[in-house]
Formats: C-alpha cells, sequence, structure tokens
C-alpha cells in the first residue's frame, strides 16, 4: 500500500512538473516559432540562444506590481486564475504517458490513475476551466474584461457540443471511455484518424477553440478588447493565465496525440526493440515527439491564420461543426453497422 | 501597374473546395513554413553593426587643430543654421595663456546639442566656417534619462590623444567646395587631404 502511494505520488509530481516545465518552454517556443516564420531570430540574449528567457520572464512576473481594482469582487479576483491553472493541471492525470515500467515483477503504469470513464473527466475538467476565465472577467469590473469573458464562455459552450460529438464518433468505434484503453487499441498502424479523419479534423478545430488559441482567440484579442478577461490581472496572476493557457495547449496537444496518432505506439517500433521496458520508455519519447509536434502546429496556425470575427466563430460552430459532427456520428455508425461490428 | 504580382479580383461565387477554406488554410501553412527555413534579417546589434552610408551622418564632434586647440570660435552660426534649434552655446574670451588649449580669440566655454531635437541634418557643419563641428558615422546611443541627451562639451570635443576620423565624409565635392579662397585659413582640411590631382 505504501508503495502503491509512493509511485503514484511519485508519478503525480513527476507530470505536474513536467507539464510545468513544458508550459514554461511553450513560452519559449511560442516566440521562436513566432520569431522564425517571421524571419526574425526571436529572443537570444538570456542565455545560449535564449534559453533562459522562461525564467527571466518568470522572475519578471513576479516582480511586477500587483494590482488587485479597489471596485472588483476580491475574492472572484482571485479564484478566478487559481481556477484557470488548478484545472489546467488536473488534466494531466488521466492520459498514458507511456506504457507499462516492470521492475523487479511490480508493474508500474506510467499513468496516475486510468479511471474508465477517462475521456468524460477530460472533457468535464476542461469544462470548468471557462469558469476561470468567465468569474476572471466579471470580477474585473471592467467591461473589455467582462467581454472577454462573455465570448469565452459563448465560443466554450458553441464547441464543446462539437467537440462531444466528434468523441462520441471516436467511442463509439473504440467502444471504451477509458483513455488508456483507447491508446492501448492504436497498436501498428491502426491510429484512429484513420478511422476518424472528420472527426480529428473536428476535434482540432474545437481543441483550438478550448484552449482559446488563434485564430479563435477572441476572448484575449488585444486589438480589439486590449487582453479581454485578463485586462486587469498583473503580476503572477496575469503569469497564470497566460501559464494555464499553455498547460492547456500541452494537454491538448497530449489528447490528441493520445485519442488520434496511436499515444504511445510508434509502427514496426516492437521489430527492433524486444525489451519490455525499453519499448516502454521508448514509447514515451515518441508520444512527447508526438505532443511537440502538435504543440508546434498550435503555434504554427496562430501565427498563419488571422483571428475570427465573432459571427464568423458561431456561424463555424453552430452551422458547420455541430452538424458536421452529427453526420461524422451517423456515418461511424452506419460503416459500424455495415462492417458487423453491431447488430 | 505598379506591381507584377497583382491579381484581378473578380466577384463570382466560390467554388466548394474554397468554401472549405481548408485547401487555403494548407496553403497558408505551407507560406509561413517556408519562411522558416528562410534567412533571418535580423542585425544582432552589439555584435554586428549595419553597414552605413558613406556620408552617414551620426553623432556630432567638435574638432581640434593641429596642435589640439579647440577650433571653434563660438560664432553661433551653427545655432543658427540648425533648424531643429537644437544647439546652444556660450561665448568667452580666450585668457593669455591659453593659446594652446582655443585656436581663436573667442571661444565656446559651453557648447551643447539637444540630442532629442537634433534632426542630424548636417546644416551646422555645413554652416562652420572654422571646420570645427562634424557630424561622423558614430551612432548617438539610448539613455535612460533625457537629460543625459544634452551632449555637452565633454562628450562633443575630440580627445586630443584620440582624434575622430571624418575624412569619410569629406566626399570629393566637399573638397572642391573648400578650396574657395574664404576658406583659406581652414588650412589643415583643404590642402592636406586634396589628393594632388592638378
Amino acid at each position: 500500500m505504501v508503495s502503491f502511494i509512493t509511485y503514484k505520488l511519485i508519478l503525480v509530481i513527476i507530470v505536474f512538473l513536467v507539464s510545468l516545465l513544458i508550459a514554461m518552454y511553450s513560452t519559449y517556443a511560442e516566440r521562436k516559432v513566432a520569431a522564425f516564420l517571421q524571419d526574425r531570430i526571436g529572443p537570444n540574449r538570456a542565455g545560449p540562444f535564449g534559453i533562459l528567457q522562461p525564467l527571466a520572464d518568470g522572475v519578471k512576473m513576479f516582480m511586477k506590481e500587483e494590482i488587485i481594482p479597489d471596485v472588483s469582487n476580491k475574492w472572484l479576483f482571485i479564484l478566478g486564475p487559481c481556477i484557470a491553472m488548478l484545472t489546467a493541471c488536473m488534466t494531466g492525470v488521466v492520459i498514458p504517458w507511456g506504457g507499462v515500467l516492470t521492475i523487479r515483477g511490480h508493474e508500474y503504469p506510467m499513468q496516475v490513475t486510468d479511471i474508465n470513464i477517462g475521456i468524460l473527466y477530460l472533457l468535464g475538467v476542461v469544462s470548468i476551466g471557462v469558469y476561470g476565465i468567465m468569474i476572471g472577467g466579471w470580477a474585473s469590473n471592467n467591461k473589455y474584461s467582462l467581454l472577454g469573458a462573455l465570448r469565452a464562455s459563448s465560443q466554450m459552450i458553441s464547441y464543446e457540443l462539437a467537440m462531444g460529438f466528434a468523441i462520441i464518433a471516436l467511442v463509439m468505434h473504440t467502444g471504451t471511455l477509458s483513455v488508456r484503453e483507447i491508446s492501448e487499441m492504436q497498436t501498428g498502424w491502426h491510429w484512429n484518424i484513420i478511422y476518424q479523419p472528420l472527426g480529428f479534423l473536428i476535434f482540432i478545430i474545437c481543441a483550438f477553440a478550448e484552449t482559446n488559441r488563434a485564430p479563435f482567440d477572441l476572448p484575449e484579442c488585444e486589438s480589439e478588447l486590449i487582453g479581454g478577461y485578463h485586462t486587469e490581472y498583473s503580476s503572477m496572476k496575469l503569469g497564470f493565465y497566460l501559464f494555464a493557457e499553455y498547460i492547456n495547449m500541452f494537454i491538448s496537444s497530449a489528447v490528441i496525440a493520445t485519442l488520434y496518432f496511436g499515444g504511445y505506439h510508434v509502427p514496426f517500433l516492437g521489430r527492433f526493440v524486444h525489451d519490455a521496458n525499453a519499448l516502454a520508455i521508448l514509447g514515451s519519447v515518441f508520444l512527447f515527439a508526438k505532443i511537440f509536434f502538435f504543440i508546434f502546429f498550435f503555434m504554427w496556425i496562430r501565427w498563419t491564420l488571422p483571428r475570427f470575427r465573432y459571427d464568423q466563430l458561431m456561424h463555424l460552430g453552430w452551422k458547420i461543426l455541430i452538424p458536421l459532427s452529427l453526420l461524422n456520428v451517423a456515418i461511424t455508425g452506419i460503416l459500424m453497422y455495415l462492417t458487423g461490428r453491431i447488430h | 501597374m505598379l506591381t507584377n504580382r497583382s491579381q484581378a479580383v473578380a466577384k463570382k461565387e466560390m467554388t466548394l473546395a474554397e468554401r472549405l477554406y481548408l485547401p487555403a488554410i494548407l496553403h497558408g501553412l505551407k507560406i509561413t513554413v517556408s519562411h522558416f527555413f528562410k534567412k533571418k534579417v535580423t542585425i544582432k546589434y552589439p555584435e554586428e553593426k549595419r553597414e552605413f552610408s558613406k556620408v552617414y551622418r551620426g553623432t556630432h564632434v567638435l574638432k581640434r587643430d593641429e596642435i589640439g586647440a579647440e577650433r571653434c570660435t563660438a560664432c553661433g552660426l551653427c545655432a543658427v543654421a540648425c533648424p531643429a534649434e537644437a544647439i546652444t552655446m556660450v561665448a568667452a574670451e580666450r585668457k593669455k595663456g591659453e593659446e594652446k588649449l582655443y585656436r581663436e580669440e573667442k571661444y565656446a566655454s559651453v557648447y551643447e546639442i539637444n540630442m532629442l531635437r537634433c534632426i542630424f541634418c548636417g546644416l551646422c557643419e555645413d554652416a562652420c566656417p572654422k571646420e570645427a563641428i562634424f557630424l561622423t558615422d558614430r551612432i548617438t546611443p539610448s539613455t535612460f534619462k533625457r537629460g543625459e541627451n544634452i551632449y555637452g562639451k565633454n562628450k562633443l570635443v575630440e580627445p586630443i590623444d584620440k582624434p575622430i576620423d571624418i575624412s569619410a565624409r569629406q566626399t570629393q565635392a566637399v573638397l572642391e567646395f573648400k578650396k574657395h579662397k574664404e576658406f583659406a585659413h581652414n588650412k589643415v582640411y583643404t590642402e592636406k587631404q586634396l589628393p594632388n590631382k592638378h
């Protein structure tokens, strides 16, 4: 029992630290990618190639004066970034970060907990994340913040539906809600992207909207809302919001890689590596490679596409993505019936 | 036509592929990622420096003559010529025994250029009858305080042991012009540097 708790505790701490580390360096990567896509070289002063830049940014965030507006609801104002950060960190626990390590006869799966409704848990926690934005925007008592919060919540509602339908089709195909089982099914080339291409497209578009990333970054658009819901925030509270966004981006990439791109499975790897532990660790490495690619993809999209107008966002969500995801559910069902998997 | 890249715009119904936007998005992604591998235009300033034009007009210098005396005689023509009114000076009379310090009988005890006002047009250089003020190829550095931008004689007068080279800005045409007899008293920059073509 004690060893079980220590193992889980260590795993939780590792997942937490890795999330923070990757979120930290995502800020650096974002600036570098942005610079490279615009023929610049980006931060290069703090340390070699500027790799200490995130530390410098962190120190700056901590050193800045912390301002809580007089008129705002102080407790809600503090609660906002806390919820954003908390929910962002909570999602990492159900994602299988790798296969099973066997040490001295004990099996240690590289996943904090394999709850049988893992996907529901993911969706649920992500939906709570919008409360951080809403509460923060409301408590700021600033019309720009409120507009940002309103946009965030309506955007969340619009896109969560389509995302849910995309996942329903995936669950129909896999027959399970457990993230580990879904990822176990995708051995070899049986990645879900091959069976659910339309579902993947819908899912990734919704993932962009859920993480408030460009081209769906209406809640925090600088040009119209001077920062949106975090206009009134300063110091590390602002840092929490920004950080939560990057953790969300990391988790979204991990979810996309796990649900649609085979998780920690790599085709043909089993032929070259026979040791189970080595295979598990290599699997994790490849999972992170996939995750990093999707993080890059998030940034790549951000620096390519302009922001949607609000009515275009709503049009895309309600009139295109939701019917399309329903169609995807129907097609999946028909194909499953035709191939005899359901009767 | 101003450019060879302009395209005729026709208002027509969009095709299905166009309405999907996905091909256009992929095209956009292709363009941005191609820039990822392009040569970067950034100049890493303190280590690398942009190549300046030969006649670049940067921070001013107040020259000394061949024995190290300040050439400026505080006539005020540069201040009058200055369109930005950046130059101020206070004139003083040379005392006995200061002949090695000041070339003329009158000199500028205070000479200040406000670098925030200066537009680096070079009219002060044109106006100067004593070949005292020149613009150089040195950059005026940014400062933390506004006051630091007012350059006094301590920053403007060239050090005795380290003369500042201004020959790059003295083009052939300028040197030719300075052969006129009204500049005869400024021997240093006319005869010495003019190549002996004639």
